[in-house]
């Protein structure tokens, strides 16, 4: 039976497709054909086509490869060096051909899936994050020039706020002219560097008006940045240069220096010390009081364990996991339903009009989902929403908190139920009619065959998509960020509201107002990794075990 | 009757935003389910204040490069898993269904910082480039679509390719001249759900596209509601309209394909 529903829909295709199914073949027609392929003569238009791709390969690497050599960066070269070279061989040599289709999608795999993903696992045992982004040396250094501050006799620059990348959101760079000398410095996080006199160009009041690879920025860029500009600091010894207005720089002395002898950061004005804690990478004083600049050291499974431990995570964690499973099945059970609904009415013969209705039907799938959302959730607007106009209500749906849950589920099942209409559509065709034309002779009502026949069968065909779609929807942060954010929120607990997944709580928390968390962030990803994961594994057995009884 | 039900369920948010698109006022709380007039205002403001034709033109770009690359990548792959038998098959398969189930953009964050490298040493495919972002898509090319057409061609009878193989073919002819033609709706089936996937997905191209001219749809018609919401509406519904076109249009071109393909190659995972 299962024979035919899995395989009609290609039942013109694979007509003479024997009981024993394709899969799992034995290996010895595998071995004869392999040899018969190695004997092959090499036809032209094959050599062509890979003489001509292997030379874009060593094109796109030799690209690659020199602002590597400029960089310095040995080691990606390698990297390079070897993945051009292994392309080489894999695609000039005769054997290997199962990898000669695999590779091309494993290399995209490896490096924008893979390689992302174990750089997050790492992060997760980090407590990296605002405030602990760089190494040691690079807290100190922030320590040290954060707390500069002018003193008589100071030096006075004047100051051109340049940048080396785009004029919004490139990294700042000071041009500073020494009112001595008249020597232009350019001066980054990393310190001050002399520029050479030709490749710049100095107005009369010696401020700085271009130079060479780099770009100035206007007054209304630069005042657009003007909060990062304030908080820039140019390390310099025994202290920093930092701005004062737009136009003019000073170099201070710090306030606050580090000790290596006692592995401490002593204010010179208070006297007070802050000992660095190698456990929390951060500078912390006797008193408790912390540093805001710490670095990134490693906490082993302390965000683990705090998910679980800490009452004021661990409590709404549990919540939100609850609403998590909630909503995804939830909104799995309502798109099938109303989709399967559709198709068995659409199925039904008496149906006149079929095509019109399938395409009007399908119409939300067409629609841009991610502007559907937004439209959706002013439709739900209290004041003016078509929800509440066109029934008459006074529901402030996105205001309480069940409302709010049940919006969004209409949402998805707006959005979704096409899709399960679809393939409801095609699964239904699968089952042959005199199935439940038999059961109808045998005295059983509509209802009856639908539930004993119909039923479990598209179940068996349908149930891997069900799971795709548990684990789509278990994650869906389109659905919860475009529409209510993840409101509403209660009043104590501004960072985890009603109608949050576990993927837009994480969001918050990695990009969140409050500051970023990476590390923090990191782990709850892993976390709701294993869990989708488990969950999917589950239940792709159970459904295997299905599929043999109904075999 | 069951279907007039979900027909007026499935329109009425559709002729929500026609009525706010033709709707000359363009503010949410001007709009009603039916137009109060018409006009193409909205459509040519659209135009005029923002750089929605760039937008357009990236998101199209990026989605039909992508879609077209990834299902190519994955009926590659698909072909090795279907029909050959090697050392570590099923742990391949195994692991592209766990790796997948680690949403991309969790890892949000290292993309940052890897592209932040990037930037540095090859601009042109850096942040704000189209092809930077290509690239990071084509990342998920492998995985359930993978399985989805690995399922589709263990239908095919092998009879087919082994005659083929027994004649003479080599391996590349059996899958270009063979297999592709006869998997064709899986493809279909594959590229349009990337396609639309590809116009839908905003986080990612939120963090890598910054400046006005490289946005794509999502990022920037969020950016016209995302602030002031009553007042944009009617340009926004206008540019959600025209944003459907494009996915309207491959719907019906790969329409014959759809339904046999979503549950032939679905049922088989």
């Amino acid at each position: 039976m299962t024979e035919n529903v899995t395989g009609a829909g290609l039942a013109t295709q694979a007509p003479h497709r024997g009981p024993g199914g394709a899969p799992g073949r034995g290996r010895e027609p595998e071995k004869a054909r392999r040899t018969v392929r190695d004997d092959r003569p090499v036809t032209l238009t094959g050599l062509a086509v890979k003489v001509v791709l292997l030379g874009l390969v060593a094109g796109i690497a030799l690209w690659a490869a020199f602002p590597l050599v400029e960089a310095e960066a040995w080691l990606g070269l390698g990297i390079l060096v070897a993945t051009t070279a292994g392309l080489f061989y894999l695609y000039l040599s005769r054997r290997h051909i199962p990898a000669k289709y695999l590779v091309p999608g494993t290399l995209f795999l490896i490096v924008f899936q893979v390689f992302p993903v174990l750089y997050t696992a790492s992060t997760a045992f980090t407590n990296f994050g605002d405030g602990h982004r760089g190494s040691k040396d690079d807290a100190i250094v922030a320590i040290q020039s954060s707390s500069v501050v002018q003193v008589p006799g100071s030096i006075e620059y004047a100051l051109s706020i340049a940048t080396t990348g785009d004029a919004a959101t490139g990294p700042l760079v000071f041009l500073v002219t020494d009112p001595a000398t008249g020597t232009v410095s350019a001066g980054d996080a990393d310190g001050l560097e002399p520029l050479d006199a030709g490749s710049v160009t100095v107005n009369s009041a010696g401020k700085v008006t271009a130079a060479d690879g780099y770009t100035v920025l206007n007054a209304g860029q630069a005042s657009a940045r003007s909060q990062e500009i304030t908080e820039f600091a140019v390390p310099t010894e025994g202290g920093a240069i930092r701005s004062a207005g737009l136009s003019r720089a000073y170099e201070g002395k710090a306030t606050r220096a580090y000790d290596a002898g006692c592995d401490c950061v002593r204010d010179a004005e208070s006297g007070k010390v802050w000992t660095a804690d190698p456990e929390r990478g951060a500078f912390v004083a006797a008193d408790g009081e912390r540093l805001l600049q710490g670095w990134r050291v490693n906490v082993g499974l302390s965000n683990f364990t705090r998910v679980l431990t800490e009452p004021s995570i661990s409590g709404p964690f549990l919540e939100t996991l609850i609403w998590n499973f909630g909503f995804a099945i939830g909104s799995v059970f309502v798109t099938f339903a109303l989709g399967l609904l559709c198709a068995l009415a659409l199925h039904s013969p008496r149906v006149r009009g079929r095509t019109l209705y399938r395409v009007l039907l399908i119409l939300p799938y067409a629609m841009p989902s991610f502007a559907m959302l937004l439209v959706w959730r002013d439709m739900f607007n209290t004041d003016f929403g078509l929800v509440n106009n066109l029934f008459g209500l006074n529901v402030d749906w996105m205001g309480e908190t069940w409302s709010a849950r049940a919006a969004v589920v209409l949402v998805q099942l707006w959005l979704g139920y096409p899709y399960m209409f679809l393939v409801a559509t095609g699964a239904l065709q699968a089952i042959p009619r005199e199935l439940t034309e038999a059961t109808s002779v045998d005295g059983a009502s509509p209802w009856q065959s639908f539930r004993q026949i119909t039923l479990p069968l598209l179940l068996v065909a349908l149930t891997p998509l069900l799971i795709s779609s548990f684990a789509y929807n278990f994650n869906n942060f389109n659905a919860i960020h475009l529409t209510t954010g993840g409101g509403p929120f209660p009043a104590d607990n501004p960072s985890v509201g009603a109608t949050d997944l576990l993927i837009t709580y994480t969001y918050r928390l990695a990009f969140g107002a409050a500051g970023a968390e990476y590390g923090f962030a990191a782990a709850i990803s892993i976390f709701i990794f294993t869990l989708v994961a488990v969950i999917s594994a589950i239940s792709f057995r159970r459904s295997r075990q299905q599929e043999e009884v109904y075999a | 009757m069951v279907l007039l039900v979900s027909l007026a369920f499935a329109l009425f948010p559709i002729v929500f935003v026609v009525s706010a698109a033709i709707n000359p006022l363009g503010t949410l709380s001007s709009t009603d389910l039916l137009p109060t007039g018409a006009s193409f205002s909205n459509f040519g403001n659209l135009f005029r204040n923002t750089a929605f034709e760039w937008w357009f033109l990236n998101s199209v770009l990026i989605a039909s490069v992508s879609a077209a690359v990834s299902v190519f990548l994955s009926a590659l792959a698909a072909y090795a898993f279907s029909r050959m038998r090697f050392k570590g098959r099923r742990v391949g398969l195994l692991s592209l269904l766990l790796i997948q189930m680690f949403p991309q953009f969790l890892a949000i964050v290292a993309i940052f910082l890897i592209f932040t490298t990037v930037t540095d040493l090859w601009p042109a495919i850096g942040f704000n480039t189209p092809w930077g972002l290509l690239l990071l898509y084509l990342g998920g090319a492998l995985g359930v679509n993978t399985w989805l057409m690995k399922g589709f061609y263990d239908t095919l009878p092998r009879e087919l390719d082994e005659s083929a193989t027994m004649d003479g073919a080599s391996h590349t002819q059996v899958f270009f001249r063979i297999m592709l033609p006869l998997v064709a709706p899986i493809l279909a089936v594959t590229g349009l759900l990337a396609f639309i996937g590809t116009i839908n997905e905003f986080l990612i191209a939120n963090v890598f596209l910054t400046s006005a001219e490289s946005k794509t749809l999502s990022v920037g018609m969020w950016g016209l509601v995302a602030g002031e919401r009553n007042n944009n509406f009617g340009i926004f519904c206008a540019g959600t309209l025209l944003t459907a076109v494009p996915t309207v249009l491959v719907f019906q071109f790969l329409q014959r394909y759809i339904v046999s393909g979503l549950t032939a190659g679905a049922v088989k995972g």
